[in-house]
């Protein structure tokens, strides 16, 4: 089987500051992955050559077998992303912030229609089109943000710390709702965090820290009998 | 092809809403010209003679002669702010989202320039229709022809804009944009003065003003206003524009620039 999101040999460094070092693996259809690493980790670098932002250095991304160097464009169509910090529009409707963004994809009129319903039914926001971003709180705008990913029906998706500043009644429901997707959609989901709760037992986990990949498996097996959260301390020397 | 025109109309409709929105920057936009030309035009009026000169081929009273200046002032100012506009997206993260799009980033780019060029045409004339009211006219023909005119060099300061947002780090730096681009290129450029005036003072700051891209924006408009055409205003437009919108896209380009140095 192909991998839908493939990662071979990134290498970034910022001047002499390395950020990565050969980060490599590649994930299947319908995984959800978690990338766990401590503030600084390199997660975030990570994510910006994911989602091209810049060039590494050295190697490659391919999604759905499109190299994103090579076929930027079309590997770029097969990616849905959350960022980590906010991308809404406050002033605009729910609606139109969606319209915009499906229009970037090239859609409009009814097919874009069609798709934003979708998406908005599919996070149970649908009543809340017609809204000003403005008006909902910080959970509805996450989950906003991850219909929003989702309306050009990538194969991937990625979100980068997507539950930072959301209480923790709303960080479980995203977090189980995120883990849905992928289990019902076929999606492939690459979930970089640095809290360990957010991490389930079955889910693929990739540690990442000062740059290089300490660990990739799942996550019971990675926690290997002791709680994840002292395992991952004990692997990054405490260091959160 | 479809894609890319939806992309362009949405950049547009977003940039114009936004603008409606901003109502102090439109009214702010309006003012700045209509100051400078009842204000500071009329106190000028009696000090500064103008012969006659191409493309006038009368007398003219000094608030005619700035009209095409203050025409690219609004466009120079909203060249600016669209590039202010850049930043703060930089910032705020949505320019991260234009730039996940599978569109090809210098259309996506394009997009935004056409975008800003379209409101500041909006802007001049709505500027040229005010001084209309207060006796300051021009033929109907000469409104007309100075539209290609105004794409023309609006494209230019908006590559311009795009290219300074591709160099700042951070929006505090920006005050430095006003002090370091917007005032040299609008007060070293035949907006306020004729070049041969400059040259009465000095040699110098005639060469500068002569090699200001901005005055032959401001002279292109001149002429169109007139029905005219200059050529050599033309070319140095379209050079300015291209060397401006190369090295921006070369400043968003992932593999190098800006967003290289800023993750």
């Amino acid at each position: 089987m192909t991998a839908r999101l493939s990662v071979q040999g990134i290498t970034h460094s910022y001047g002499k500051k390395p950020a990565l070092n050969n980060v490599g693996f590649s994930l299947e259809k319908g995984s959800f992955c978690a990338l766990l690493g401590p503030n600084g980790a390199g997660k975030s670098t990570l994510f910006s050559i994911l989602t091209r932002l810049f060039v590494p250095d050295a190697g490659d991304v391919s999604v759905a077998g499109q190299s994103l160097s090579r076929a930027p464009g079309k590997a770029l169509a097969q990616i849905g992303v959350v960022f980590q910090q906010p991308t809404l529009d406050l002033d605009l409707t729910v609606r139109r912030n969606l319209k915009y963004f499906a229009a970037l994809h090239g859609m409009s009129g009814t097919v874009a229609d069609k798709r934003i319903n979708t998406v908005l039914e599919r996070v149970n926001m649908r009543e809340r089109m017609h809204e000003k971003v403005r008006a909902l709180n910080g959970g509805h705008r996450r989950r906003m943000e991850i219909a929003r990913a989702l309306i050009h029906e990538p194969q991937v998706l990625l979100l980068d710390e997507p539950t930072v500043g959301l209480d923790a009644a709303t960080r479980q429901a995203i977090t189980g709702h995120v883990h849905d997707l992928a289990a019902e959609q076929d999606l492939t989901v690459l979930w970089a965090t640095h809290l360990v709760d957010e991490v389930r037992d079955n889910d693929r986990l990739i540690v990442l820290h000062k740059g290089i990949v300490l660990a990739d498996g799942s996550a019971a097996g990675i926690a290997d009998g002791m709680t994840l959260q002292s395992r991952f301390l004990e692997m990054t020397g405490g260091s959160e | 092809m479809k894609a890319a025109l939806i992309c362009l109309a949405a950049i547009v409709h977003r940039e114009a809403s936004r603008f409606v929105s901003q109502r102090g920057r439109f009214l702010a936009a309006i003012v700045r010209p209509l100051v400078w030309l009842i204000v500071f035009a009329a106190g000028f009026r009696a000090a500064l003679g103008l012969s006659i000169q191409p493309p006038y081929q009368t007398y003219i009273t000094y608030e005619v002669y700035i009209v095409p200046g203050l025409c690219g002032m609004i466009q120079l100012f909203s060249g600016m702010q669209s590039s202010l506009s850049l930043v703060y997206d930089r910032e705020m993260g949505s320019m991260r989202l234009l730039m996940t799009s599978p569109i090809p980033r210098w259309w996506l780019l394009f997009c935004k320039l056409f975008a800003s060029t379209t409101i500041s045409i909006f802007q001049v004339y709505t500027f040229l229709a005010i001084a209309a009211l207060t006796g300051i006219d021009f033929s109907f023909a000469g409104y007309v022809a100075i539209l290609p005119a105004l794409i023309l060099t609006g494209l230019m300061l908006g590559a311009l804009g795009l290219l300074l947002s591709s160099t700042i780090n951070q929006l505090e730096n920006f005050a430095g944009v006003m002090n370091f681009v917007i005032f040299p290129m609008f007060f070293l450029s035949t907006a306020l003065y004729p070049l041969w005036k400059m040259a009465e003072a000095s040699p110098l700051l005639r060469d500068i003003c002569a090699f200001n891209p901005f005055s032959h924006g401001v002279e292109l408009i001149r002429f169109a206003l007139y029905g005219q055409f200059n050529g050599m205003a033309l070319v140095w437009v379209l050079l300015a524009f291209g060397v401006f919108l190369g090295l921006s896209i070369l400043g968003y380009d992932p593999a190098r620039g800006i967003v290289r140095r800023k993750a």
